[in-house]
């Protein structure tokens, strides 16, 4: 059952990230390729290692998810990339570290956050004809570990792994994000049920 | 020549001096270091939830306040370490978004540390320290040899407690 639900959910993955590009083209303006995201079922203690280290500082926009089913989503964007996303934005330079970032910086991640986790949640809407809503999203510039202690505590509730989405978007400079989603022990048979299995 | 062990999300280890042992970025996890002033015999936990009752699939002991606790000061004594010697210094436990009411989840990182304060006080483990609460994350350190807890988070002095 683990197996199945893994694949589903890759495969939600990938059209979620294909949609989330052409958000992010039109938010920038500009061209924006997307490599094939990959995907993983992670046990705790491999996550951090598998986002370049739990010290590593990063950018975590987290939503509530309601509706049908409930449970919650992250978007993780590694420090570089918040930085020149920022940059390339709101038309500044590139500050040297994203502790840097003020309330206007926050804001901007967080609606990129949320246009992002949005094409990912519209996906797994339209796959499974369920009513699929996002809270308002929540930021927390940190280190990666200290982040992802959040997804795992929920994830931790009902198994050991976790699974993690990882997305690289360019143009002319890479873009490195993750993707965590969460739904709760009821939802997943939700939607397993509503994709016929 | 002393050496830093490692201990990951939902594990717990034994460090005996000389040696040191670390866990990086807990956010809304806790992290309880133990150690028996004498021997110098030492241990860490970085727990992520605080009730093992709470929750069926709960095999993994490391992950719980309660089972994790337990189970770091056994293998604690086992090595040598007095039980009545055992003092503990605490910290995580952070809040790491805002988001208003939304979730229980939120809330569970000041829930680990008063699960964790709780369960040592039942133990008779006397907290010596605690740098608990807040919004930011925390990489500790500790020395079995000394009793420092060495707390380091982003943008913020080092701090030994």
């Amino acid at each position: 059952m683990e197996g199945m639900y893994f694949d589903i959910l890759s495969e939600i993955g990938n059209i979620g990230a294909g949609n989330a590009t052409t958000a992010l083209a039109q938010m920038l303006n500009t061209k924006v390729d997307m490599k094939v995201p990959k995907v993983e079922l992670l046990e705790f203690s491999q996550v951090g290692e598998a986002m370049g280290g739990e010290e590593q500082l990063m950018a975590g926009i987290y939503q509530i998810v309601e509706g049908d089913i409930t449970g919650s989503i992250m978007f993780l964007l590694e420090e570089k990339s918040a930085i020149t996303l920022i940059s390339k934005l709101m038309g500044t330079p590139e500050v040297d570290n994203a502790f840097e970032f003020g309330e206007m910086e926050h804001s901007a991640l967080k609606e990129i956050g949320n246009i992002i986790t949005g094409s990912y949640l519209s996906s797994l809407s339209t796959l499974t004809n369920l009513k699929i809503i996002a809270s308002i999203p929540a930021i927390s510039i940190d280190m990666c570990g200290s982040i992802l202690s959040v997804p795992a505590i929920e994830f931790g509730a009902v198994g050991d792994k976790m699974l993690l989405i990882q997305t690289e978007f360019s143009d002319d400079v890479k873009l490195t994000g993750f993707f965590i989603l969460v739904p709760d022990l009821e939802s997943y048979d939700k939607i397993l049920s509503s994709l016929g299995m | 020549m002393s050496e830093m062990i490692k201990v990951g999300m939902a594990d717990l280890k034994l460090c005996i001096s000389p040696n040191a042992i670390t866990t990086l970025g807990l956010g809304s996890c806790v992290g309880i270091a133990i150690r028996d002033p004498i021997t110098k015999i030492g241990g860490l936990a970085h727990i992520m939830l605080p009730d093992s009752t709470k929750i069926s699939n709960n095999q993994c002991i490391a992950k719980f306040a309660d089972t994790g606790i337990a189970e770091l000061v056994r293998i604690m004594v086992e090595a040598g370490a007095s039980r009545n010697r055992l003092v503990a210094k605490i910290a995580g436990g952070a809040q790491m978004f805002a988001l208003q009411g939304k979730s229980e989840t939120i809330a569970v990182g000041a829930r680990n540390a008063e699960a964790v304060v709780k369960i040592l006080g039942e133990m008779k483990i006397p907290i010596l320290a605690r740098d608990t609460g807040d919004s930011y994350g925390r990489t500790v350190e500790f020395f079995p040899e000394t009793g420092d807890f060495i707390i380091k988070a982003v943008g913020k002095d080092i701090k030994k407690i």
